[in-house]
């Protein structure tokens, strides 16, 4: 059974591999790279796999995971540039898809078992969100 | 590391639900409001679902603009403020339900995709066509053990409108 959970954080990012050339950058990432960033209001689904317990009726403690998100995610990440303020940022670009890694990297280790995160879904917009799932990460 | 990107596209166009093989009263039974004679229209939203590597320098599953470009031609330009039923030969012989219009992007999308983004690069793995807030149709790119390498299935409430 899955169970999601939302929540959300603002901030800006600018999308840039700074070895390379302005024109370089634009070709690849359009107004995304423009040098001093913009911004997004980020959603992120956090998707948790399990049975419930036969006691508490629950997959996971839902105030739990909100706990847990607001302290990993929300709270280091809302309202912050995150090339300069939130690591890896400061050495890889902040595509919606490394946001959404660095997501699951912050939260993997977080839940007690038998629940276990199952996937990662990260909104920029309405119309450009990613998933992560740990199948992402099966050599 | 890999990830799956999704992106969401919006067009508006008309069609008709017909079968010309079956008759006026079956078909008004079957479609309803749909296979009212003029047509109607939708404000349709196309998500495309790519799945592949994240690029270590870039950070990035695929050239998001070259994914918009290859849409927009392939898709967009062609159905944008048309008529499905009269402006697209797919259709002529085939009725312009969400599920079939799901299949024809699909296919199209498919038939260039290597071509453009090569064998290495990001693969096309889903489709979801949503013609209203209430009726959307997914459509797995790639299924295993299928006969049309695609399945359909629905979701939220289907309606025929």
């Amino acid at each position: 059974m899955f169970i999601t959970r939302k929540a959300e954080f603002s901030a800006s990012h600018v999308c840039r591999v700074p070895s390379w050339s302005d024109e370089a950058n634009r070709e690849v990432y359009g107004d995304a790279a423009n040098e001093y960033g913009h911004g997004h209001n980020y959603i992120i689904e956090v998707t948790v796999a399990g049975d419930p317990d036969p006691v508490t009726g629950m997959v996971v403690d839902l105030k739990h995971l909100k706990d847990i998100l607001e302290r990993e995610i929300v709270q280091p990440m809302d309202h912050r540039f995150l090339n300069y303020e939130v690591k890896p940022f400061d050495r890889v670009p902040p595509t919606a898809e490394n946001i959404a890694l660095e997501i699951w990297a912050r939260l993997q280790n977080q839940l007690a078992l038998p629940a276990r995160l199952h996937r990662v879904r990260l909104y920029e917009t309405a119309d450009h969100f990613v998933d992560v799932t740990s199948e992402d990460f099966d050599t | 590391m890999r990830a799956a990107l999704t992106r969401r596209y919006h067009f508006s166009a008309s069609h008709r639900l017909h079968a010309p093989a079956l008759g006026k009263a079956e078909n008004a039974r079957i479609f309803g409001k749909c296979n009212n004679p003029y047509g109607h229209g939708h404000n349709y939203q196309l998500e495309v679902t790519v799945h592949g590597t994240v690029d270590l320098e870039t950070g990035l599953v695929l050239d998001v603009r070259q994914l918009d470009r290859f849409v927009f031609d392939k898709i967009l330009n062609r159905f944008a403020n048309r008529n499905i039923n009269m402006d697209l030969p797919e259709f002529r012989q085939l009725i312009p339900t969400t599920e079939n219009i799901a299949i024809v992007i699909g296919k199209t999308l498919e038939e260039s995709w290597t071509a453009e983004f090569g064998a290495a690069g990001a693969r096309l793995i889903g489709i979801h066509v949503q013609e209203t807030d209430r009726n959307g149709f997914d459509l797995v790119i790639g299924a295993a053990n299928s006969e049309r390498d695609a399945t359909v299935s629905a979701s939220f409430a289907s309606v025929t409108d």
